[in-house]
């Protein structure tokens, strides 16, 4: 995004037998070093976060989060500003009001899904009044982490240092208000307060996903590692290193895949996040038949 | 000595007053159970001690002074507390939050003896056997114990349960009430329990807190739960039948008792 590097090709890169020069060449360009720092960054945060996002119910407030702030990156460019400025301040506004809105509130999703809507049709019109390219419009939904520049790079990491820090000093009552609220309440968690916060956090981690995945495929960055790292644990520091580890083997051999293919990197990311899922939860239902079978009282 | 005072308490709930007039001590170590019919404002009661609400009218104490929220004396335990059966997270950790979940960051040291208060409460329980397991997959009744434990981690003097017993079948009932009358005995806490049948009750308890038509009644159970009492709190005729195992049974205004504001 941003000031748009067009990578042409004449030919895709062939795989050799030898690994490690295949590894080699993947990083001797800088726009494979970029996407590499900037994907490392985006899969730590995404996965940490991710475990408060499926341990909160929250997964739907950040797939909005994404959507919302696609009307900011695209006004944004029309503004002739960075996308990732109109992006953050479109998921920050939007994400303080969802968490101030509160999880109590039934129709909470309805009133976030009505909202999203609007903005949708927001960032459509911002794209028509920006008679440049589709390519800003094509990279903010489906992501480019190929085209990111340096500079997008420290923007990035300096995001996910703002939001990681955030989780490490809320890491306890966040926890304990996502088990349960009322007890949170009692103890004297300001859970209102930590909702807004958390939210903040969430919109920092999905303005920095959409870099990498673009803001259609967000789930696959933030809700899928963790999604399968609570299947794997009941401890949340370990849930937590689970989806971290997910997130980044994910995006990690995403590009690489990518680099030695014709085809999008977000496919292969998203990809081995959903055949990860789907492999768990197969093996999960074996497992469970094998055990009823073999033990009679469990 | 007394831990709650109440002198000419009103609670006011979502812009309507749903009590007045309530005047009652609770004395260190005793075991009561607030009972009346739903929507009669025993969870306000609970609001008010926690500090979540304040007063309509008169004057409320708890160790006293005036309640705030987050008072580390208090134990609570919420109503319809319950997890998914997907909620993964082990027994052992949720009840751990109870020592300091309320605290900042990231937890680094104090790993042992924060383990041993968890084993401890477990113990007390009786929920060693499950504590590992993750939450959501554990019975109703093992889920309460566990709500027990991690309230009793806290070191609470005061202890508020909004109807543990609800959705238990009798016989868990019976072992939860067992295991509640047994720590506050052995730990000299104060308990006010919220309840819709007081039969498993009444061999523990000392009083009965009786809510009910915006009006509240104090005393020994053989006292409170009486047609007199009940009669003169619901103005209209009501009945307390007692059977042959010593069960007591209130009847009478059924309509009023289930829609007291109707």
């Amino acid at each position: 995004m941003g000031d748009v590097l067009l990578v042409v090709t004449d030919t895709t890169p062939r795989l050799t037998w030898n690994l490690i020069a295949d590894v080699a060449a993947i990083f001797q360009y800088q726009f494979m070093d970029n996407a590499y720092m900037a994907g490392t960054v985006v899969a730590i945060v995404a996965g940490a976060i991710g475990y408060f996002v499926v341990l909160r119910g929250s997964a739907f407030a950040a797939h909005a989060l994404s959507h919302i702030g696609f009307a900011g990156a695209t006004g944004a460019v029309v503004l002739a500003i960075n996308p990732i400025f109109g992006l953050l301040a479109f998921t920050m506004g939007s994400g303080m009001v969802i968490g101030a809105l509160g999880s109590r509130l039934r129709s909470r999703d309805v009133t976030i899904g009505i909202v999203l809507a609007w903005t949708l049709g927001l960032g459509v019109l911002f794209i028509s009044l920006y008679t440049g390219y589709a390519q800003e419009a094509y990279a903010l939904l489906f992501g480019e982490i190929l085209g990111i520049s340096v500079q997008e790079v420290l923007i990035t990491a300096v995001v996910a240092g703002l939001a990681l820090v955030a989780l490490v000093v809320m890491y306890r009552p966040l926890l304990y208000a996502s088990v349960d609220q009322d007890l949170a309440l009692a103890k004297g968690v300001p859970t209102v307060a930590l909702s807004v916060a958390f939210m903040a956090v969430l919109a920092l981690a999905v303005t920095d996903a959409v870099q990498v995945v673009g803001v259609l495929l967000i789930f696959a960055l933030i809700v899928t590692p963790a999604a399968i790292a609570i299947r794997f644990t009941t401890r949340p520091r370990f849930a937590i290193a689970t989806a971290v580890g997910l997130s980044l083997a994910f995006t990690w051999l995403g590009l690489a895949i990518a680099y030695y293919s014709p085809h999008p990197v977000s496919f292969f990311i998203t990809s081995l996040a959903f055949g990860t899922y789907v492999a768990v939860r197969v093996v999960e239902v074996l497992h469970t038949r094998v055990s009823r079978t073999t033990s009679a009282d469990a | 000595m007394n831990v709650v005072v109440a002198s000419g308490l009103a609670a006011r709930y979502a812009e309507r007053t749903v009590w007045s007039g309530a005047d009652f001590r609770i004395s260190r170590g005793s075991f009561t159970a607030v009972l009346g019919p739903n929507g009669a404002g025993k969870s306000t009661l609970f609001k008010l001690l926690l500090g979540q609400l304040t007063p309509a009218a008169g004057d409320l104490t708890v160790f006293g002074a005036h309640p705030h929220a987050g008072d580390p004396r208090i134990g609570y335990i919420p109503q319809s507390s319950s997890f998914d059966a997907d909620f993964s997270i082990r027994g052992r950790d949720f009840v751990g939050l109870g020592i300091d979940g309320h605290r900042w960051g990231i937890p680094l040291g104090g790993g042992a003896r924060d383990r041993r208060v968890v084993d401890d409460a477990v113990g007390v329980v009786d929920a060693a056997r499950y504590v590992d397991r993750p939450i959501g997959r554990l019975s109703g009744g093992e889920q309460q114990r566990l709500l027990l434990a991690h309230a009793l981690v806290g070191q609470p003097e005061l202890l508020l349960m909004d109807e543990p017993l609800s959705h238990l079948d009798v016989r868990n009932q019976g072992a939860i009430v067992n295991v509640i009358g047994k720590v506050v005995r052995e730990r000299g806490i104060t308990v006010l329990l919220i309840a819709h049948d007081v039969n498993p009750l009444l061999p523990y308890i000392d009083n009965v807190l009786y809510i009910a038509n915006g009006k509240t009644a104090i005393g020994r159970p053989s006292d409170i739960i009486t047609a007199a009492t009940l009669s003169a709190i619901y103005s209209a005729p009501i009945d307390v039948l007692t059977d042959r195992m010593g069960r007591v049974f209130v009847t009478g205004l059924d309509e009023e008792v289930t829609h007291p504001h109707g």
